[in-house]
């Protein structure tokens, strides 16, 4: 029966095929457990910086999902923001003043509306009603509707000189009116706090998601084109023509890298340029720090891509590969889901991506201009994964280029 | 598929008349498999030698490591500093989405040839080549002789010391053959030491030596009359199929059956024939599957 025949050839072939084979057998089982974990939008801590005379009080009382991570009584509002600014908290509670000041982070989109939610609905109800540990989960539900509710309310962004923050909004003082005695954040906040969503004060998706995008471009140019530029070579027989060629390792390496290291430049500042024009992203912080984190993430892409084309042995095997490591970096690099949902046996995978530090330079850069010194851990981060991943690409490399070298005494 | 780590290089002895490279008994390994068994080639200046053997004899892994692809296990390798070497892989080593001048560019700029040297040097080979009018076409697009030759006149550019290639005229029809032959000897008168790999033993034939491999061990080497010379015992040729007895040592050549006798045996029916190269090697490789004494070397 002739498509018998076919079966049992592209049965013998998949079996040739192990690579492909356990892509097919292990990657649902294994996309099921990692996004099983990894895709969840609650947000079940909070990270706060406290700041003003009551900075002590607010730690000891703010009750979850709110996690204070630092407290500074003689701090004032500058302090507040700088932590907010610099990736340290979500939220900042400055106290002293009239009213007590909270500070959101709007460009950790989930964790600010879940902040916001909190804050409005422990206000707004009394203790009885609210336990102070009641699981974020449930309390995430609960709140959900009256969260989406103050969101729709939040007044819209009001400019401040020489800061990229504003969107006062008031729902928390309009819903709670006079503060309900008893409940936890009533009994601190004598008064209605103000609430000020600095950064992306209408918690606008596109914002957020932009810079990341711009990171899964370069990945997309970076590690799938790159990685089939090179194995091509081998497919053809010409790497072999290359190996006894007078050129350096090096030549070769940097030789295929450099024009997709610059077209992928120019596919960034086209992504960006769209992403601020049409979706209207804010670029608050500095071009030059952006330009660092970008070329530096894109040597590490390519340097993926060349890793994978030395071990593939033809271009559908580079292109599995290629997408078994951009899976992994838009699902778990925090450009969808926050890093902070993802549970701690899986997260680990995420700080192996250089998608996530990508992320932060784009977003600390561009919506919080996030100063270089702030941004040191992703960039310290990238440049040892960049160190690690260019080596080993390297000498796969070299596996098949050296031995032209190194016997050559002649 | 690597070679172990160094053999030794050496360039050629100081004060030598003729310049030669080669390889002194080097061994190549595949994973536990023995790829090539101590062997010995000789590449004179301004000569070509030829490497012939059946499919998987060695030849490729040979040209290899003479080219510096490759790494043996042991023995001493002589060859030219990577400037001054030219090698055709097995394919062509030509990029099919490059046209024939593009590729001729590339290699002109990889080994350090100035614009005016290459402008003139590329369209020198090309003419004689026959790709004058192809300059401009994709190397992808072109016959495969078409690719052979610019396989063949892409590693002659830089005008190497040594020539390497592997098997530049398979799949080649007569003509194209013929061209490709002009350009080899050519690159010979030049002074330069070629080494090519064939299947084909007419090919062999215009070789000034040959090395002749089988299974990765050496079966017979010289000029190609030495070759013949040195075939023991005698040949017979036969119009019909040999007797059961003689089968063993017989053979189907075009439309007439050749029987090997080796030295002090009986003999048989059929006429004594004079052995070319092709009866030769195919003598030796008999000679050696049957364990009788026959090896030429």
């Amino acid at each position: 029966m002739p498509m018998w025949a076919m079966i049992v050839k592209e049965f013998r072939q998949l079996r040739r095929d192990r690579r492909t084979l356990a892509m097919m057998i292990a990657m649902p089982v294994l996309l099921l457990v990692v996004l099983g974990y990894a895709a969840s939008f609650d947000v079940s801590s909070i990270s706060v910086a406290a700041a003003g005379p009551q900075a002590a009080a607010v730690a000891a009382r703010l009750p979850r999902p709110f996690d204070v991570i630092s407290t500074q009584a003689a701090q004032g509002r500058p302090w507040a923001q700088d932590q907010l600014r610099d990736g340290k908290a979500v939220v900042a509670v400055v106290t002293g003043g009239a009213r007590p000041v909270v500070l959101i982070d709007g460009t950790q989109l989930f964790a600010a509306r879940a902040a916001l939610t909190a804050l409005t609905s422990r206000l707004a109800q009394p203790a009885q009603a609210q336990p102070a540990q009641a699981q974020p989960a449930q309390a995430q539900a609960a709140q959900a509707q009256a969260g989406q509710a103050q969101l729709t309310q939040a007044q819209p962004a009001q400019a401040q000189a020489g800061q990229a923050q504003a969107g006062q909004a008031q729902p928390a003082q309009a819903q709670a009116g006079q503060p309900v005695p008893g409940a936890d954040l009533a009994a601190l906040f004598t008064a209605a706090p103000e609430v000020h969503i600095l950064y992306n004060p209408e918690l606008t998706t596109s914002d957020i998601m932009i810079p990341g995008l711009a990171g899964v471009v370069l990945v997309f140019i970076g590690t799938i084109i790159t990685s089939l530029g090179v194995v091509r070579e081998r497919q053809s027989g010409t790497l072999e023509q290359l190996a006894v060629m007078p050129l350096r390792v090096r030549d070769v390496f940097l030789g295929k890298i450099v024009p997709y290291f610059v077209v992928a430049a120019a596919d960034l500042a086209i992504v960006l340029v769209v992403g601020v024009a049409i979706f209207g992203v804010p670029f608050r912080g500095s071009l030059p720090v952006f330009g660092l984190g970008a070329l530096l993430f894109l040597f590490v892409t390519l340097g993926i891509g060349v890793l994978i084309s030395s071990v593939s042995q033809n271009q559908g095997q580079a292109i599995q590969l290629a997408v078994m490591t951009l899976l992994p970096q838009v699902l778990l690099s925090g450009l969808i889901f926050p890093l902070s949902s993802i549970v701690a046996g899986v997260r680990w995978i995420a700080y192996l991506l250089p998608l996530t530090y990508f992320n932060e330079i784009s977003r600390g850069v561009m919506l919080r201009a996030e100063p270089i010194g702030a941004l040191w851990q992703p960039f310290a981060f990238l440049t040892l994964l960049g160190a690690v991943i260019v080596t080993l690409a390297s000498l796969r490399f070299r596996r098949y280029l050296a031995p032209a070298r190194a016997r050559r005494a002649a | 598929m690597t070679g172990r780590p160094a053999g030794p290089v050496a360039g050629p002895a100081a004060g030598d008349a003729v310049e030669e490279w080669g390889t002194d008994e080097i061994s190549v390994h595949y994973q536990r498999r023995l790829a090539l068994d101590k062997i010995t080639l000789r590449a004179a200046a301004g000569q070509v030698t030829a490497v012939v053997g059946g499919d998987g004899a060695g030849k490729t892994t040979l040209l290899r490591c003479l080219a510096g692809a490759l790494a043996p296990a042991s023995g001493l390798v002589r060859r030219p500093a990577a400037r001054q070497i030219g090698y055709l892989s097995a394919s062509s080593g030509t990029y099919p989405d490059l046209t024939a001048a593009e590729n001729l560019d590339f290699r002109a700029s990889a080994y350090g040839l100035s614009a005016a040297q290459a402008r003139a040097r590329s369209g020198d080979l090309l003419d004689r080549a026959g790709l004058g009018d192809a300059r401009n076409r994709l190397a992808g697009q072109l016959s495969g002789g078409m690719r052979q030759k610019l396989g063949v006149i892409a590693a002659m550019l830089a005008s190497p010391r040594l020539l390497v290639l592997d098997e530049p005229t398979t799949g080649v029809d007569p003509v194209s053959r013929s061209g490709l032959w002009w350009l080899i000897a050519g690159a010979a008168a030049a002074g330069c030491a070629v080494v090519l790999a064939t299947t084909y033993l007419d090919d062999a034939e215009r070789a000034a030596t040959v090395l002749a491999l089988d299974d990765g061990r050496e079966l017979a080497a010289g000029t190609p009359d030495q070759i013949i010379g040195a075939v023991p015992g005698t040949l017979r040729g036969l119009t019909g199929r040999p007797p059961e007895a003689d089968e063993q040592r017989a053979w189907r050549r075009g439309g007439r059956w050749r029987v090997w006798d080796p030295p002090q045996s009986a003999g048989g029916p059929g006429e004594a024939i004079q052995p070319d190269l092709q009866d030769a090697v195919t003598v030796a490789a008999l000679a050696r599957e049957l364990g009788l004494p026959g090896s030429t070397r």
